[in-house]
């Protein structure tokens, strides 16, 4: 739970300024200046290289187990890959890998 | 085409993004329910989604706030998951360029996926549109896909208050990013940025203040990069 409301304003107002400057930096101040090509290389992958680093911690050590491997969760991370690469279909990996959570912790809890 | 108005082409572009709205509203909604289970009511829901319109940002930071990171890392962490916004931006800027300053700033705030993705698309293939054209379209792309993210964050919000406890929706986010990196990987290079994410993501856990993330992504970015350069200097080569 968050309590701190200092906090999560603060966090709402500064990425909502931040993203709106990253957003902004480009079209409205650089003009039609093009950016080198090694940095629009680097800005090519940031998403990629965020977003599996954020997930990869939160499926190995679940805070709902008190940080220990989980197969149920561990099983539905992995069904929501195998289904992602296959299909590339964002809402039928979401559903399978959530009717894969519950199921095993049905079985398995 | 003789027959291009503004107004058809402002149609075809909310045409070319309607679908999204598919993708749109489940994942505010799921903003909306897991925001909820963070403490967060309608109004503070609602203000990130209207202040940020980046869903994986959005995640990225209620995750981290939920697990008591400093509020420093905090905003570098979700800013660098939107540093993709910066590209957006830049591989706009030839199209919307000679817009006013208004238009520009007003569209810089409507940047998302499903916007640029559309719009970049189209302008490569009209070069002939005019700069009224272009910006019809971007708002085209823009309609059917902002108002839904506002409006199923505030409808996941109420409805997240009223979801009992025990569904496990702690695991509701990891699936969720999973499920939208799993279509990003469209290159080696971005496997292999994906992987050394995951990888030094774990090793580096150890770290304080969620610091191992920062490093994760930056190791990530240079090896997408690095991959990417090598691939192209042998295609090149060939």
């Amino acid at each position: 739970m968050i309590e701190d409301r200092v906090e999560l304003w603060l966090v709402i107002v500064g990425l909502g300024l931040g993203s709106f400057l990253l957003r902004f930096a480009f079209i409205g101040l650089v003009g039609s200046r093009p950016l080198p090509a090694w940095v629009m290389r680097h800005l090519r992958y940031t998403a990629v290289a965020v977003l599996p680093g954020l997930v990869a911690p939160l499926v190995m050590w679940p805070a709902a187990t008190q940080g220990t491997l989980d197969p149920a969760r561990l099983t539905a991370a992995v069904v929501t890959i195998v289904v992602g690469a296959w299909t590339r279909n964002v809402l039928l990996s979401i559903g399978l890998g959530a009717g894969t959570l519950y199921a095993a912790l049905y079985l398995l809890g | 085409m003789p027959t291009e108005t503004t107004k058809s082409i402002f149609l075809q572009g909310a045409r070319d993004a309607a679908p999204f709205v598919l993708v749109v509203g489940p994942f505010a909604l799921l903003f909306g329910v897991v925001a909820a289970e963070a403490g967060l009511n309608v109004v503070e829901a609602l203000t990130f989604s209207v202040a940020v319109i980046a869903g994986a940002a959005q995640f990225t930071a209620l995750q981290l706030m939920v697990d008591d990171v400093p509020t420093v890392v905090v905003l570098v962490s979700a800013l660098a998951v939107n540093l993709r916004m910066a590209m957006y931006s830049a591989s706009l800027t030839p199209y919307l360029g000679e817009a006013s300053l208004r238009q520009r700033a007003l569209a810089a705030y409507f940047i998302v996926d499903q916007s640029y993705g559309c719009s970049v698309l189209k302008y490569e293939q009209n070069p002939h549109w005019t700069i009224g054209q272009k910006l019809a379209y971007f708002w085209g792309t823009v309609a059917p896909v902002c108002p839904f993210w506002y409006v199923f964050t505030v409808v996941g919000a109420m409805l997240g208050n009223s979801i009992p406890e025990g569904l496990a929706l702690d695991f509701a986010l990891p699936i969720t990013f999973l499920a939208i990196i799993m279509p990003m990987l469209r290159t080696p290079a971005h496997v292999a940025a994906a992987l050394v994410s995951v990888i030094a993501a774990l090793v580096f856990a150890f770290l304080p203040y969620n610091l191992g993330l920062l490093v994760a992504g930056i190791l990530g970015m240079v090896t997408g990069a690095e991959v990417e350069r090598r691939s192209a200097a042998r295609a090149g080569d060939a």
